[in-house]
This record gives C-alpha cells, sequence and structure tokens, in this order.
C-alpha cells in the first residue's frame, strides 16, 4: 500500500545491510530508527507449532467438535460430557448402594446400634452437613444469631433421633404441609399489649433467668395470660409447640434488654428448609445420627 | 499533502460540526435528567452535561492554529502531536495507581471480609468490577491510546489526523471511565464480566472508540514510509477486534430510553457464550495484542537493536488474529456448552501456544547483541521481565484449557494467579517500560530522574508479583485438590467453607503482594513527576540517556 506523498517508489528500495552482531541480513525496512533481521523462523518454533495442530485436528476428529447446519459433528470416539458424567455418578451410587440402601430400609435406632452402619452415616452425615447445614449452623455447628447451636443440650423441637429426623425431614416453616411451624404473636404490633406492659414483661422474662432482677406478681399474672400457653407457666417451654425455655439464659437471639422488647413486640420466627425432596432419605437419615453425636443428642 | 510540513491548524467547520453535536448531547442529557427515575442515571446525565459543556469551551477557545507550547518540528520535518500523548501518560500512572489501590483493598477484604464496612459501595461485588475495568480499560486503556498514538505518528513520519479528534478520543474516554466506575459503585451494571456498563456508557464508549479507529487509520493513511511497522498492525487488530467484541457482546434492550437497566439479547447458554467469546478476546486482543504493539515499539527502541525476525512477526501476527478468536469457550468447560464448541475452545487454545510465543521470541532475541544493557538499564530490564511473564501465562494458559487440567483448575484461585502473572507481570511491565521511556523522550528531559529509583520499583514490584502468583498457585491447586478429595467411603471430604478457610493465610500473603507491587507504582509515579520537573538525581548531568545510564552503572 502507498500513498500520494510517498518519497520511496512502490518498488521496494534494496538498502537492506548486513547488522555486524550477528551477521543476519536487515530487510531495508526502517521506521524511526527500527530495523529488522531478515532471520528465518526458529525451526522448533515451526514444528512445535505443526504439532500442536496435529494434536488438535487428531482431538476434534475423535471428539464431538465441529458445528454443522442442524446438528454437530459427533467424533469417532462416540463420548459425550453427559455420558461421563452420568457413569461417574453411577459408579459412585453403585460404591456407596451397598451402606445406603440398607440405610435407607434399616429405622434410625437400629441404625445407631449397628457400628458398621454409624460409621457410614456419621462420614455421610458429616459430608452432607458441610454442604447443606454449614452455612447457617457453621462447619462446628455451633450456630449464629439466629441459628440454633446444635452442640448444646438445648433443644427447641426436641433432640431424639426421630425428632432431630423429624425437623431435619420437614423443616421449620418450611414448605412441606407437616413442617414445624409455630407462630408467637407480635405484641405491639397486632395491639395485644402497650409499650409499658411490654417493657414490664420484659423485665419478668429477665428475672426468669436472671435472679438479680426482680419482677412483680402483676406482670407475672400477665405473663400467665399472654404466654404461658405456649411457654409453660414456669416458662420452660413446650417442645410440642416449639416454644423455647426462657429460664436457661440461652436464646436463638440476642439476649439484651431491646433484643427482648423487640421479640415480643414484633415476634420473631427463622426458616429451616424442607430437605425431603432435596436430599434422599439415606442422607437425612445419616444427617440425624451425625447431629445426634454433636453433643446434645437425647 | 503538503500541510504536514506546515504548523498544524484547525477549520471553523470541523468546530462548529463538533459544538453542534455536543450541543445535542447536552439536549439529550437534560431530557434524561429531567425524566429519569433512577438517582444513578440522573448524576450520570449531569457529569454528562458538565463534560461536553467544558468541551464545547475549550473547542470554542481553540484558535484557528494550534498552538500547543508552538509545536515543535521534529528532524524528520513532521509537527507530531505530543502533547496529547504527555497527557496520556499523566492519566495512565494516574489510573494504574487508583486500579492496582482498588485491587489491593479487595484483596485485603478477601482475607477479612470486615473490611467492606457492611457498605453497599464498598462491597465486592461492586469494588471486583472497579478494580477490573480501572486496571484493563483505565489503565490499560490510556496507554494503548497513548502510545498507539506515539508509536503510529513516529513510525509513519506523520502527524496524528485531526486536531479535535485525537482530544475527543482522549476526553471522551476518560469520560467513559468516569461513568463506569461511578455507576458500579451506584450499582449500576449488566452483570457481565469486563462489560459491566450500562447501554448508554456502551454507545458513548463506541462513539469514542470509533473515533479512536478513525484517527488511528487516517494518521496510517498519511503516513510517509513505505510499509506499516510491525506494532502499527497489532494495535489496529487490536481498536478493530475490540469494537466489534464491544458491538456484539453489549447487545441489549434497554427497559426504556431514561432509565439504566436493559436486558441482553442472547439467552441461557448463547449469553455465555457471546460473553466468554467476548472476555477472552479482550485478553487476546486489548491485552495481548495491543501491548505487543508496544513491545514491538519500545524494547527495540530501547536495546537499540533490530528486531530479530520479520517471518515470524508476520506468521506470529496471523496465527494469533486467526486462532484466539476461537478459544473462547475454554471458559465453559463441563457447563451446559454443548461438547463440540467446548472441544474447539479448546483445540484453538492449544493451537494458540506458538502463536503466542512467537511474539516472546521476537522480544527476547531482539536483545541479542544487548544483553549487557540488562545490567545498566533497569527500564530494559522491565521491558524484558515483561516480555518473560508473557511466554510464561501464555503458556500457563494452554495449559489450563485442556479439559483435565481445567477441572482442576476452574473456578480456583489458580485462575486469579494466572491472569495476575499475565497483568502485573506482562501488561504493567510493558506499559511500566513504555511510561519510563516515553517521560524523558516527551518532555525533553536528558534521562529519568533517577535510574536507580526505577530499579527499586523493579525489584519491589517483582517481588510483589511472586508472592501474588505463588501464593494463588499453592492457594488455587489446594482449593482445586480439597473439592474433590474423597474419603475412603466415597464422601467429599470437605466442606465448601472448610476449603476457604484453608485459603486464608494465602489471601493474606496475596495482599501483602499486591501492597508491593501499589509502592513500586508510586514510586514510578514520583520518578516521572520529577522527570516532568526536569529534576535529575544524578551528580554528573548526563549528556543524553545512554550516557545515564552508564552514569548509573559507574555509581553502582
Amino acid at each position: 500500500m502507498s500513498t500520494e506523498n510517498n518519497d520511496t517508489k512502490n518498488n521496494e528500495p534494496k538498502n537492506s545491510e548486513v547488522d555486524q552482531y550477528s551477521g543476519v541480513e536487515t530487510t531495508g525496512h526502517e521506521w524511526d530508527g527500527i530495523k529488522e533481521l531478515n532471520n528465518p523462523m526458529p525451526r522448533w518454533w515451526v514444528y512445535t507449532l505443526i504439532v500442536c495442530c496435529i494434536w488438535a485436528f487428531a482431538y476434534q476428529i475423535y471428539y464431538p467438535s465441529w458445528p454443522l447446519i442442524n446438528s454437530y459433528y459427533e467424533g469417532m470416539g462416540g463420548k459425550t460430557q453427559r455420558e461421563v458424567v452420568k457413569a461417574e455418578l453411577e459408579m459412585i451410587a453403585e460404591d456407596r448402594s451397598v451402606f445406603a440402601d440398607k440405610i435407607q430400609t434399616t429405622d434410625l435406632a437400629t441404625i445407631n446400634s449397628d457400628p458398621n452402619l454409624t460409621e457410614y452415616a456419621l462420614a455421610g452425615g458429616k459430608a452432607a452437613f458441610g454442604d447443606n447445614c454449614a452455612p447457617c449452623h457453621g462447619t462446628g455447628a455451633a450456630g449464629f444469631i439466629g441459628y440454633p447451636n446444635l452442640n448444646d443440650d438445648v433443644w427447641i423441637w426436641g433432640g431424639s433421633l426421630d425428632e432431630i429426623h423429624y425437623t431435619i425431614n420437614y423443616g421449620i416453616r418450611g414448605v412441606h404441609e407437616d413442617t414445624r411451624i409455630n407462630d408467637m404473636p407480635a405484641f405491639l404490633r397486632d395491639e395485644l399489649l402497650s409499650r409499658q406492659e411490654i417493657d414490664d414483661l420484659t423485665t419478668y422474662v429477665q428475672s426468669l433467668s436472671d435472679s438479680s432482677i426482680q419482677s412483680t406478681p402483676a406482670v407475672h399474672e400477665m405473663f400467665i395470660d399472654n404466654c404461658a400457653s405456649c411457654h409453660g407457666e414456669d416458662g420452660k417451654g413446650l417442645r410440642e409447640f416449639g416454644s423455647p425455655d426462657l429460664t436457661d439464659a440461652i436464646s436463638l437471639y440476642v439476649t439484651d434488654r431491646d433484643s427482648i422488647v423487640d421479640i415480643i413486640s414484633y415476634s420473631r420466627g427463622g426458616v429451616m428448609p424442607t430437605w425431603n425432596g432435596r436430599l434422599d432419605e439415606a442422607t437425612i437419615k445419616s444427617l440425624a445420627i451425625y447431629v445426634h453425636t454433636l453433643g446434645g443428642g437425647e | 499533502m503538503t500541510f504536514q510540513n506546515n504548523p498544524p491548524t484547525v477549520s471553523k467547520l470541523a468546530q462548529s460540526l463538533v459544538i453542534a453535536c455536543m450541543g445535542i448531547g447536552i439536549i439529550f442529557a437534560i431530557l434524561v435528567a429531567a425524566k429519569t427515575t433512577s438517582g444513578a442515571m440522573q448524576f450520570h446525565a449531569f457529569i454528562f452535561m458538565t463534560a461536553l459543556t467544558t468541551g464545547i469551551i475549550a473547542i470554542i477557545n481553540l484558535s484557528g492554529r494550534i498552538e500547543d507550547e508552538a509545536p515543535v518540528k521534529s528532524p524528520s520535518g513532521v509537527f507530531y502531536n505530543n502533547n496529547i500523548i504527555k497527557y496520556g501518560v499523566i492519566a495512565s500512572a494516574f489510573w494504574g495507581i487508583v486500579g492496582f489501590l482498588v485491587g489491593d483493598i479487595l484483596a485485603w477484604q478477601l482475607a477479612f471480609p470486615v473490611l467492606n464496612f457492611d457498605l453497599p459501595w464498598t462491597n465486592f461485588g461492586r469494588l471486583r468490577p472497579l478494580h477490573t475495568s480501572a486496571v484493563v480499560f483505565a489503565f490499560g486503556g490510556n496507554v494503548l491510546i497513548a502510545t498507539s498514538f506515539y508509536v503510529v505518528q513516529r513510525t509513519g513520519k506523520a502527524r496524528l489526523a485531526g486536531e479535535i479528534a485525537p482530544w475527543f478520543v482522549f476526553w471522551g474516554y476518560q469520560l467513559f471511565i468516569v461513568l463506569a466506575a461511578t455507576g458500579y459503585l451506584l450499582g449500576v451494571t449488566q452483570a457481565k464480566e469486563y462489560a459491566e456498563p450500562e447501554w448508554y456508557v456502551d454507545i458513548w464508549l463506541t462513539i469514542v472508540w470509533v473515533t479512536y479507529l478513525l484517527v488511528f487509520i487516517g494518521t496510517l493513511w498519511r503516513r510517509r514510509e513505505p510499509h506499516i511497522y510491525v506494532a502499527n498492525w497489532f494495535y489496529l487488530a487490536f481498536i478493530v477486534t475490540v469494537a466489534l467484541l464491544h458491538l456484539v457482546n453489549n447487545a441489549t434492550i434497554p427497559v426504556s430510553f431514561v432509565e439504566p437497566k436493559s436486558y441482553t439479547i442472547f439467552a441461557g447458554v448463547q449469553d455465555a457464550l457471546t460473553q466468554w467469546w467476548y472476555a477472552h478476546n479482550a485478553v487476546g486482543f486489548f491485552l495481548t495484542a495491543g501491548f505487543l504493539g508496544i513491545m514491538y515499539y519500545f524494547v527495540p527502541k530501547r536495546a537499540e537493536r533490530p528486531v530479530y525476525s520479520y517471518r515470524l512477526s508476520i506468521v506470529h501476527f496471523w496465527s494469533i488474529i486467526f486462532l484466539y478468536i476461537w478459544a473462547g469457550p475454554h471458559h465453559l468447560h463441563y457447563t451446559a456448552l454443548p461438547d463440540w464448541a467446548q472441544t474447539l475452545g479448546m483445540t484453538f487454545s492449544i493451537m494458540l501456544w506458538m502463536p503466542s510465543w512467537g511474539g516472546m521470541i521476537n522480544g527476547l532475541m531482539t536483545l541479542s547483541g544487548a544483553w549487557d544493557k540488562l545490567r545498566t538499564d533497569p527500564v530494559l530490564k522491565m521491558l524484558v521481565v515483561s516480555v518473560a511473564f508473557y511466554g510464561m501465562s501464555t503458556f500457563e494458559g494452554p495449559l489450563m484449557s485442556i479439559k483435565a487440567v481445567n477441572g482442576l483448575s476452574h473456578y480456583t484461585d489458580w485462575t486469579v494467579g494466572h491472569v495476575h502473572s499475565g497483568a502485573l507481570g506482562w501488561v504493567a511491565y510493558v506499559s511500566f517500560g513504555a511510561l519510563y521511556c516515553l517521560t524523558p523522550w516527551l518532555w525533553n528531559r536528558k534521562g529519568l530522574y533517577s535510574l536507580k529509583l526505577v530499579n527499586i520499583h523493579f525489584w519491589v514490584s517483582t517481588v510483589g508479583i511472586l508472592l501474588y502468583i505463588c501464593a494463588m498457585w499453592v492457594s488455587g491447586i489446594m482449593q482445586g485438590l480439597m473439592w474433590r478429595a474423597y474419603t475412603d467411603l466415597g464422601f467429599l471430604e470437605y466442606s465448601f467453607v472448610e476449603t476457604v478457610a484453608a485459603m486464608q493465610p494465602y489471601f493474606i500473603i496475596r495482599a501483602v503482594g499486591g501492597l508491593l507491587f501499589i509502592i513500586g507504582g508510586l514510586v514510578m509515579c514520583y520518578n516521572l513527576w520529577r522527570t516532568i520537573l526536569g529534576h535529575s538525581a544524578d551528580e554528573k548531568a548526563p549528556e543524553n540517556i545512554d550516557n545515564a545510564i552508564a552514569a548509573q552503572a559507574l555509581g553502582e
């Protein structure tokens, strides 16, 4: 390509020279003092490029590669990624099936008394816990604010194998019709109690677990009227309603005064997913066994 | 075309036309600001109005004759447009520091998430695109625009085409950066990696980019050399391909012309493939081809040696251009992308290995006969090490595109380490080398303020890069192995959170490496600034850059 104002003619000027250091000719071009040597391409470079191309084409012949109008070239190897994954998953399922099938069909108590099955269930439960439960309950199952600690003896919905299994299976406020559910009234929002009453009630709730705080018999009456039907007259909670024990100074949420006021005023209620349908029965049973061993199993 | 030998002038007609177009832009911006329900878009409309108004005032103030510090006629008889490149050098250094800084903040956030301060504007999701766009488009883009404007003029012996157009490209590009960056912080994004800006910012960039293309081609057209120098092939390939990538991947339909949100016209896996075709070629043509253009000018220039092989440059140029564009699907191995597309992505990546290395060979072999200069010239050392990093990451890339390797490396920190060995080692180092060369040339200084500081920059940053990529290799491979570890009973050994916890020490090492890299960058800025001021740390005022290097050598 040339431009009107070329100083040189279109046919290339022969002003190539020999580079003193390398003894190689230059191409005769020069731009802003930059010249080019007329070296050949390195042999090894050319050969490696050719080998890469040959390998690439061989791979393309063996595997699905080029698109066609309505389909694609399927490759001589007849392999697809989908089938490879399917085969691998089947292999894993087969490896696991010896124990998994047994766990599937055996009841929890029996599994728990068979050391081999227990060992398998604990391994499976730990793996499933890490991927499904740890995001809320923590890797060590110590819980977070709003997510219960599974290592202690305190249970809201019960800590026996069957109760734990039920909770995992159906969840809490989950999507299954048998899910565990309760609904604490929002005493302020629903205008059941006044701010002053809630304040008094908070003092009462604090006095249940802290002997240095004193409440009055009148407030006790208010507690009996409004709270005892779920939390019990002694405030120790009732598992069939999933109402927590208020006397043990352990709370799902923060236990300072403002937080208690907040809970009574507006209510709280977390959600645990229904795992039935998301995990298979063997995994859910394994999880129940695993959680049961964490510390507080009953 | 005799005008090239006369001082450049600007025509009244061009001035009036550009002012008219900008006036229309301002009216659009006023309409948008009045009608939109989005605070972010209103804010952007105000920025846009301010920028265009400033632009109109600047153009009105242009006299008929361009008098930027009385244009100096170069020895070859050409009035080069140097002023715009000075602006480019300063903008590059500025955005570089911004980009590195945000990157390191993110590195510390990954190690200690509390550092996001629980604010929407400073959370990882918004700062991450700010970092990537700042380093790739703001820093890298400014370096590319500045060096391409320099190189195309010198190797073509022609003044940059247009008097207003190059300035429109420069300032229009800065406006794009500001709109994109503030948009991310305010949560305006189309959620496509490296193409996050929404539709209206995309349209603005298209206008700027097409002007850039025209300026570049116009300058090539005016050249007074029979051939086009290889650096310019790479620059041209970069400009053309980036335009194509930008247009296709940003094909979206806005929900309204006064709202920032838009929806891409592609769906599902087709959208994913378009996105990775775009992103991979942003690496290929923005970060590889463009910077190879820099390498092809500055390495032979600094080493004062001829380019090693003309034939190699032709063959590796065309093979890169042909092969790179196919490699994008290797970002989508083992996904819903059909097998055949994955195969093509992987095999073309393997074939790309040697074409990429062609650039490294040509860069390194150009030094034969000048290797001794590495002992005395830290700028050349930086350029050469950049080429070495280029070679390393273009070997690692094809390796990681192999499906069996990708099965281990994908989604891990190994990818992050790979990107940064290319970004810090190659892209940033070759840019630093170019900035160190350009500053004394453009401001007519005898040499840099201090070559010792260049050396300090080199070593501090190199240690930083090595800490970074080694930490990411270890943490990435560890992460990949932990993900696939099974117990004897056939269960996954580690949960995801456990793998994250295991990476924290490496996150800290990475963040320290990044900090060193920023310190190096700040040392460079100080050095460049003192050079611009005309200071010299060398006792004897050297006659020219070579003497400066010699004097430095004696001093050490």
